[in-house]
C-alpha cells in the first residue's frame, strides 16, 4: 500500500513508514503493534490529505504513480478495441481511443495518457497531444454520434504540444474544431479529468456534458509555474500562482465549472487504486444513465447552452 | 500550459507610454526602425512605407479605417461583473482593470461597432491589445456571445478583429470556460448559415486562436502579423532547436494552409466587401 514516491509534504509518514518496516523486520509476529502504527501512519495521511493546499494537490495530481488514462480503460472498460489515428497524417499516441462496453453498453472512449517510466513517457509526447491528436479526437466524436456510443473521456495533460511542426499542421484549428464538434455530438459526453486538467489541450476533450473531476485533480488556464513567471516574475511564487489560479476541484466546483467531484481516499488515488477505479466508475454510471433519458436534440442544445451561459452568474456566487 | 510566458509580458511592457502620439511627432517602425511622421502614417493606414510594416491598431483607429465616411455606431455591452476571483498577483487585478479602463476608455478587451459595408450592414468585433493584451477573460466571452446575438437578431455578417495574447490568467479557469463559451456562439452563427469573417491581427495566439478565431467561414489575416498558439520562445524551449524566421507570421501560415487570404491593411475593405456580397448573394 505504502509506495516509495512520496511527496515532500508526506515527510511525518516516511518517518513512520521508516520506523514500521524496521519494526516489521524485527517482530513480524508482533500483529497488534504491526496494526497499531499502521493505523498511525493512516491518521496522518488522513490529516494531511484533508488539509492538502493548491499548490500539494498539484503535486498529488501529477504524481507519477497515479491511475492515468491506461489504468481507467483497463478497470472499468471490457472488450476495449483500440483505433488509431485521424486518417489524415498521423497517429497520436498522447491520446489513447477506441470503443469498448462500459456496464453494459457500448461506448467510445478517448484520453490523454501521459505514460509511466521513462519509455512510455517519450511514447506518448507525456501526454501532450499535437493536431493529429485531436483531429482523432474529432474523428472517433463524429464515429460515436453516428452509431449512437456515449463518450467517455480521460483529461490528463499539462496541455497541447507546443512545437514546430504542431502549429505548422495547425494546433489552434484542431482545438477550436474539437470543441466545435463536441458541441454537435448527439450522444451524452462524460469527461473525466483525472489528474492534470492543462489549459486549451485539456478543453479540446473536456467539452462535455458533464465534467467530473476527482477530487486532487486540478483544471486551469495555464500551470502554476507559468503564471508565477508570468505575473510574479519570480517561479519561487508557485504556492502563491496556485493559490490564485483557483485549479482545485472545489474551487472549479463552486464556481459552475465542473458539475460533480468525486472523492479519493486519504493518500490519493495512487495509493488507493482499487477504490478510485470503484468511485469513479460509479459517478459517470450515474451521470450517463442521468444523460440518456435526455433526447438528442434536447441533449446538444443543453450543452451549447450549458456553454453560452457558463460564468455568466458568477455574480451571483454565495 | 504556459504558452503566454515571456510573450505577454513583454508586449505589455512595450506598450506602455506608446499611445496618444500628438500630430507633430515622427515615429520609428518598430520592424525596419524607419522615422514615419505621424501625418504619413495615418495617411498610410498606419502601414510603414519603406518595409510594409502594419502598426497595431487601437479599435477607434480601426473601426474609423473599416467604414471611412460612413456612420457607425458603437454598441455598449455592459459586463455583468468584475474580477470574479479577486485575483492578486503584484498587483491586485481590480485596480489593473481601473487602470486599463482609464488608459484606453474601454471597459474590456472586446469591442462591438455596427454599420455599413458598401450598403451591407455588418457587426464587427474588435478586440484591443492595449487593453491587457487583448487577453480573454469572462468580459471577452460575455460580449462575443451578446454581439452574435444581435448578428443573429438583426441577420448581419459577422466580423471580428482579432488581437490578442490568449486567455486571461488573472481570471484562472473561468478564462479557459470562454473558449468553449465563444466557440458555442460561432456554432449559432454556423446554423444560420450568418458569415462569419475574422481578421487575424498582430498578435493572436493561445486560447484566442485556438477558439473562435480560427472557426471562420473565411479567415483573412493581416500581413506580417503573427498567429499561432503556443509563444515562439515556449517553442524553441521546448524542441531546443532554431525556428524559421517568418514562423507564425501570417505569410507563414499561409503556406501552411491555415488562413484563406492574407492581405494588405489598404486591401482589406474592398475585399471584405466583395467576400461578403458572394456569401449572401443566393
Amino acid at each position: 500500500m505504502y509506495d516509495e514516491d512520496f511527496l515532500d509534504f508526506e515527510q511525518p509518514v516516511i518517518e513512520l513508514k521508516k520506523k514500521f518496516d524496521s519494526f516489521l523486520n524485527e517482530n513480524p509476529n508482533q500483529h497488534e503493534k504491526n496494526n497499531d502504527l499502521k493505523k498511525k501512519i493512516d491518521d496522518i495521511l488522513k490529516k494531511i490529505y484533508s488539509n492538502l493546499t493548491p499548490w500539494q494537490k498539484v503535486q498529488v495530481a501529477r504524481h507519477p504513480k497515479r491511475p492515468h488514462t491506461i489504468d481507467y480503460i483497463e478497470n472499468l472498460i471490457t472488450d476495449f478495441i483500440p483505433l488509431s489515428g485521424d486518417k489524415k497524417y498521423a497517429e497520436d499516441k498522447s491520446i489513447i481511443s477506441g470503443i469498448g462496453t462500459f456496464e453494459k453498453r457500448s461506448i467510445m472512449v478517448i484520453g490523454t495518457e501521459k505514460g509511466n517510466s521513462t519509455e512510455t513517457r517519450i511514447k506518448h509526447n507525456f501526454g501532450m497531444a499535437k493536431p493529429e491528436g485531436y483531429r482523432k479526437v474529432q474523428r472517433l466524436y463524429r464515429l460515436a454520434d453516428k452509431f449512437n456510443l456515449p463518450i467517455l473521456t480521460f483529461v490528463d495533460t499539462a496541455g497541447a504540444f507546443p512545437g514546430k511542426e504542431a502549429e505548422e499542421r495547425g494546433q489552434s484549428e484542431a482545438i477550436a474544431n474539437s470543441i466545435s464538434v463536441s458541441l454537435n455530438i448527439k450522444t451524452p459526453i462524460i469527461s473525466t479529468i483525472i489528474g492534470e486538467g492543462g489549459s486549451g489541450g485539456a478543453i479540446a476533450l473536456a467539452t462535455a456534458d458533464k465534467v467530473l473531476m476527482l477530487e486532487n485533480s486540478v483544471y486551469s488556464v495555464i500551470s502554476p509555474e507559468g503564471c508565477a513567471s508570468i505575473l510574479w516574475r519570480d517561479p519561487n511564487m508557485v504556492k502563491q500562482a496556485a493559490n490564485a489560479l483557483n485549479l482545485t476541484a472545489s474551487n472549479c466546483s463552486r464556481l459552475g465549472v465542473i458539475d460533480e467531484i468525486i472523492p479519493e481516499l486519504p493518500g490519493g488515488a495512487h495509493r488507493n487504486y482499487n477504490q478510485t477505479f470503484v468511485d469513479v466508475k460509479k459517478s459517470i454510471n450515474n451521470n450517463l444513465q442521468e444523460l440518456l433519458k435526455i433526447n438528442e436534440e434536447d441533449l446538444v442544445s443543453l450543452r451549447n447552452e450549458k456553454y453560452l451561459n457558463i460564468t455568466s452568474n458568477l455574480n451571483q456566487l454565495p | 500550459m504556459n504558452w503566454l510566458t515571456n510573450f505577454v509580458r513583454p508586449k505589455i511592457r512595450a506598450l506602455v507610454g506608446k499611445r496618444d502620439i500628438p500630430e507633430n511627432l515622427w515615429q520609428s517602425c518598430p520592424n525596419c526602425e524607419k522615422m514615419i511622421h505621424h501625418k504619413d502614417l495615418v495617411e498610410n493606414l498606419y502601414i510603414c512605407n519603406q518595409c510594409n510594416y502594419h502598426f497595431r491598431l487601437d479599435p477607434t483607429t480601426r473601426l474609423n479605417i473599416l467604414f471611412g465616411k460612413e456612420e457607425y455606431n458603437i454598441i455598449e455591452i455592459k459586463n455583468s461583473f468584475d474580477d470574479p476571483l479577486k485575483f492578486k498577483d503584484k498587483k491586485s487585478y481590480i485596480n489593473r482593470l481601473k487602470e486599463y479602463r482609464k488608459k484606453t476608455s474601454h471597459n474590456d478587451a472586446l469591442s462591438f461597432a455596427s454599420g455599413n459595408i458598401e450598403n451591407e450592414k455588418v457587426i464587427v468585433g474588435v478586440l484591443n491589445f492595449n487593453f491587457m493584451g487583448g487577453s480573454m477573460g469572462n468580459a471577452v466571452g460575455e460580449s462575443f456571445v451578446k454581439g452574435v446575438q444581435l448578428s443573429l437578431k438583426e441577420k448581419t455578417p459577422f466580423i471580428i478583429f482579432t488581437a490578442s495574447g490568449g486567455a486571461r490568467m488573472q481570471e484562472g479557469i473561468i478564462s479557459l470556460m470562454q473558449m468553449p463559451r465563444t466557440v458555442a456562439a460561432t456554432e449559432i452563427l454556423k446554423k444560420n448559415a450568418i458569415p462569419y469573417i475574422v481578421i487575424l491581427t498582430n498578435p493572436t495566439t493561445g486560447g484566442v486562436t485556438a477558439s473562435f478565431a480560427m472557426l471562420g467561414d473565411v479567415t483573412i489575416a493581416e500581413s506580417g502579423s503573427i498567429i499561432g498558439f503556443a509563444g515562439k520562445r515556449v517553442i524553441q524551449d521546448t524542441i531546443r532547436e532554431k525556428l524559421p524566421d517568418d514562423f507564425q507570421t501570417a505569410e507563414y501560415l499561409k503556406t501552411h494552409g491555415m488562413v484563406d487570404i492574407v492581405i494588405n491593411r489598404k486591401e482589406l475593405k474592398s475585399t471584405l466587401s466583395s467576400i461578403i456580397k458572394h456569401l449572401k448573394n443566393n
